[in-house]
């Protein structure tokens, strides 16, 4: 029911030429994403997605919006090709999955490598509580570490681009009236 | 009783989403949006009791802490264009 609305936001997105709408329209996507998430019991996993979809991405576009025009014109031709090759990768992602072995067999190698390892030593090793906190910051920290530089340097780029253009004061921008989502 | 609350919740979004997708004005989405918000809070708040954790209310709370946030900044843009306006530059 939930994955239903998330199909129809898509494409209403994928179909709107406001951007204000886009804009909006993301933020309720961000947040159906995170009560699908919700359900499927993932709780922090939903918190990150309602904060960066709903908080920081909704600023961050708005910001971006400052910068260019409100409407988007719509495409010159339509895109058959890179559609045949989106469905085509997709379709072949689908039918790789039923190669995979069963969700949550003790006995697939991902769950024998290093798993029993950090089960049985990492509340000794690391005196962390919470094992998943005690994998991503003390077992792969350096990992964590050169993600959050990662992180960090895409959004000094960011801020860079938003931050160099000067504002222009001219005319004010009330929203259009946009006429629907075709 | 808490299922029936949570089928309710996802009707009001079903309907929620509907005046998303059709509201003819832009404040219309953006309401809708921030009602849209507000449910997944009220799901949450219900899945959480319903799966006895009850110490979900307070990831609840920073949802609506964060659609305050992107209702308050998509309003403050269409109203001055600029995220960073000065509330005061207007009566100076």
């Amino acid at each position: 029911m939930l994955l239903t609305l998330l199909v129809v936001v898509t494409i209403a997105i994928v179909r709107m030429r406001n951007l204000f709408g886009v804009i909006v329209l993301a933020g309720v996507y961000s947040f159906l994403m995170a009560s699908v998430l919700i359900v499927y019991d993932a709780v922090d996993v939903a918190m990150t997605e309602a904060a960066v979809g709903a908080g920081v991405s909704t600023v961050l576009l708005l910001a971006a919006l400052h910068l260019t025009k409100t409407m988007e014109y719509p495409q010159p031709r339509p895109a058959a090709i890179p559609l045949l090759v989106a469905v085509g990768v997709g379709a072949a992602l689908v039918w790789a999955t039923y190669d995979l072995p069963a969700f949550g067999l003790a006995e697939t190698p991902i769950n024998q490598h290093v798993v029993p390892y950090y089960l049985q030593n990492s509340l000794k090793e690391t005196m962390v509580g919470n094992l998943v906190a005690a994998i991503l910051a003390d077992y792969r920290g350096f990992d964590t570490l050169g993600e959050t530089t990662v992180v960090f340097t895409a959004g000094i780029g960011v801020l860079l681009l938003l931050k160099g253009r000067i504002p222009t004061r001219a005319g004010s921008r009330t929203p259009p009236r946009d006429g629907g989502t075709a | 009783m808490f299922a029936a609350a949570v089928l309710a919740v996802i009707a009001a979004l079903v309907l929620v989403v509907v005046r998303v997708l059709k509201g003819p004005t832009l404040f219309d989405r953006v309401l809708a949006g921030n009602t849209v918000g507000t449910l997944a809070i009220i799901l949450l708040t219900v899945l959480g009791f319903l799966n006895g954790r009850p110490e979900w209310i307070d990831i609840a709370l920073t949802y609506g802490v964060l659609n305050l946030i992107g209702t308050l900044a998509i309003l403050k843009f269409v109203r001055h264009g600029d995220l960073a306006h000065d509330a005061g530059e207007d009566r100076a």
